[in-house]
């Protein structure tokens, strides 16, 4: 066990080394001049070479790597292009708010998605079934703004219930546990979580349906065990599954919400990349997918940490 | 007198694309404290018979016919709640492959005593000393070790002979054992049969041995049935039907195991395929692999008729076997 979480630690190192070089490179390979952005294209060739020199784009790659992830590391992902704020200060405030809507949204997608899922499993190929698998297919295959725009149009437009924009009254940037945030986190969360749930619903509905015919649950019910009883031995059999999976999703919603975020101009990474994008934003756009890929390794290896916890099938020395 | 297991008339109908006619009116009696070894090739209906006695197969896709009474109780006709008291409580088995009978992410100890808090009004440490106790009982070196230990931790032996001990959890009177070491290696088989058997004299259990291995079923058996098609073709004394075996299959059976010594082998020496229970033949269901059949062997299903104790169910099977 020791060996394992000392292995799987281990595994991160190269992981997130391959991961700054990508970041890093990214700038480096993306078409167009980083410095397009600063520079009039029409600007004097001596003005562009300062430039260069100032930003440090002169010197050699590896060189850049080196000076970029020293500084990194210390926090330091240099300044914005656009806003000259420093870009650690921008990223860290839209990755909590893109972690507050993914974990929400995300929550909300596998808490529905397992209780579909366990019916759908349950009632195998019933009608309770086949609604249950319609929801699921109808959830994958929404498209995020056509979803986002329709509540909007409905629940902010027509019935003025709840705020379409922002994270917060008054175009508010930071977070804040109060009732005035937490209604403008309903209609991102909401769409954010119907993909997720389709999966979750399709992922528990397939390994509850197989579990359910296997050998040891007729022999659950040979030693009297009663309905309820077995089916707690049928979820805590396809945890570990379901919560590898979730954890995947987690990723993808973490890094997949740009086009949610966009809809109700949420105030995280998604949202930022898109504005890093348009702008050319170079720092900004390495910085936010940097802390982006970390989060993702981190989640990768905490699903793994929690794997043989509650599976103890994987528990091997 | 009625005896303690009753079972009359059974017949067990799976309905899919083509319905499975897996048992096709079986009739046995047990008494309390015997031992019946139901005896057949693989696909003989000899499973099926046995969960249909704790009404395990799965409601939706299952018709009983028949009638199946156990200490008193209609098995086939009692309310849900009263069945899931029944199961393991009155009635155990033991499954034929523990690895998959097993639930994979409970410890074998805790699975014992979630058997014993379900049906014995007692609390966790006592359920739990209890079930550390059967583990000692049917001999698992180091039970308290063991008692954590997951399934897939153990030997096959150890994980049989716990499996052993969650049937036994409760003192059922009756025990159903499907093929329980068929999965296991030659000389652990005959460590876990001694052990049954022991287990079996001890508590005064009655047994249904359900195997297709001749050498394990005439090691533990009082009594034998014989299965075919679905249908108990051949049942009496272990000691007669062995001496004196009257149906064909039978005489198959176990001429096929005389020259090559009598544990280990499979039933495969009648030339010929197990019927197709999807298409059971309106006769008798051996007689397309049968020398003997005739005409009238293939007009009418022959009715399991009494001769003294034993049964047959054969119309060509008058002449008793000349002894060797
Ligand atoms: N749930 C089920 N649905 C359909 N057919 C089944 C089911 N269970 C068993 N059968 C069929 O019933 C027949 C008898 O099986 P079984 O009793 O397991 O044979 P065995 O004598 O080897 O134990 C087999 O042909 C098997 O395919
Ligand atoms: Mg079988």
């Amino acid at each position: 066990m020791f060996g394992y979480l000392l292995k799987r630690l281990a595994y991160t190192v190269p992981v997130t080394f391959a991961v700054t070089v990508v970041c890093f490179l990214l700038v480096h390979i993306a078409p167009g001049d980083p410095l397009n952005a600063v520079a009039p294209a029409d600007a004097p060739a001596e003005v562009v070479e300062a430039l260069k020199a100032a930003y440090g784009f002169d010197r050699p790659l590896p060189v850049q790597y080196a000076k970029w992830l020293g500084r990194a590391v210390n926090g330091d992902l240099g300044r914005s292009v656009a806003s000259g704020r420093p870009v650690s200060g921008e990223v860290l405030s839209a990755v909590g708010n893109t972690l507050l809507l993914a974990v929400v949204g995300g929550a909300a997608g596998f808490l529905g998605g397992t209780l579909l899922g366990c019916l759908a499993g349950y009632f195998h190929k019933t009608r309770i079934d086949r609604l249950a698998s319609a929801l699921s297919v109808a959830g994958v295959s929404v498209p995020h703004y056509w979803l986002g725009l329709l509540l909007t149009i409905i629940f902010s437009a027509q019935l003025n219930w709840l705020p379409a924009m922002g994270a917060g009254p008054g175009g508010s940037r930071d977070w804040a546990w109060d009732l005035a945030h937490t209604r403008h986190l309903v209609l991102p969360a909401i769409t954010l979580s119907v993909i997720p749930m389709g999966i979750i619903t399709r992922t528990i509905r397939a390994l509850v349906a197989e579990l359910l015919s296997q050998e040891f649950v007729h022999a659950l019910r040979a030693k009297g065990l009663r309905h309820g009883q077995v089916f707690a031995h049928v979820v805590k059999n396809a945890a570990p599954t379901a919560l590898a999976v979730m954890g995947l999703q987690l990723g993808y919603l973490i890094g997949g919400s740009i086009l949610v975020e966009t809809v109700f101009a949420w105030p995280g990474t998604g949202f930022l990349l898109n504005t890093a994008i348009f702008q050319r934003d170079l720092p900004l756009l390495q910085g936010t997918i940097l802390v982006l890929c970390l989060v993702f390794v981190a989640l990768n290896l905490l699903v793994d940490l929690i794997q043989p916890i509650i599976d103890p099938r994987m528990r091997r020395n | 007198m009625t005896s303690f297991v009753s079972v009359e008339n059974l017949s067990v109908r799976f309905h899919a694309a083509k319905p499975v006619h897996a048992v096709n009116g079986v009739s046995f009696d047990l008494a309390e404290g015997e031992v019946l070894g139901l005896l057949g090739e693989s696909g003989s209906g000899k499973s099926v018979t046995l969960r249909a006695l704790m009404r395990l197969h799965p409601d939706k896709v299952t018709r009983y016919g028949g009638a199946v009474r156990v200490d008193g109780q209609d098995v086939l006709g009692m309310a849900p709640a009263a069945l899931e008291s029944f199961r393991g409580k009155t009635c155990a088995m033991v499954f034929q492959d523990p690895i998959l009978a097993f639930d994979p992410v409970y410890s074998l100890g805790r699975q014992i005593t979630e058997t014993i808090l379900r049906h014995e009004p007692v609390d966790q440490a006592t359920a739990r000393a209890r079930a550390l106790e059967l583990l000692e009982r049917v001999q698992v070196p180091s039970a308290r070790r063991r008692y954590d230990a997951y399934p897939h931790e153990v030997s096959g032996g150890m994980r049989q002979r716990a499996m052993i001990a969650l049937a036994l959890a409760c003192r059922p009177k009756l025990l159903l054992a499907d093929e329980p070491t068929t999965a296991l290696d030659a000389t652990v088989q005959i460590q876990v049969l001694l052990l049954l058997r022991e287990l079996q004299k001890e508590m005064g259990m009655s047994v249904i041995f359900v195997t297709h291995d001749i050498g394990v079923a005439t090691e533990i058996s009082d009594r034998l049935a014989v299965m075919y098609g679905g249908r108990i073709v051949e049942q009496g004394p272990l000691a007669e039907v062995m001496r004196d075996p009257r149906h064909p299959y039978t005489r198959g059976l176990l001429a096929s195991t005389v020259t090559g010594g009598m544990r280990g082998r499979r039933l495969e020496a009648i030339p010929g395929m197990p019927p197709d229970l999807t298409l059971l033949p309106p006769g008798c269901a051996f007689a397309p692999r049968c020398g003997l059949a005739g005409d009238d062997c293939r007009a009418a299903v022959p009715p399991l008729a009494a001769t003294g104790r034993r049964q047959i169910a054969c119309i060509r099977a008058e002449a008793p076997c000349a002894p060797a």
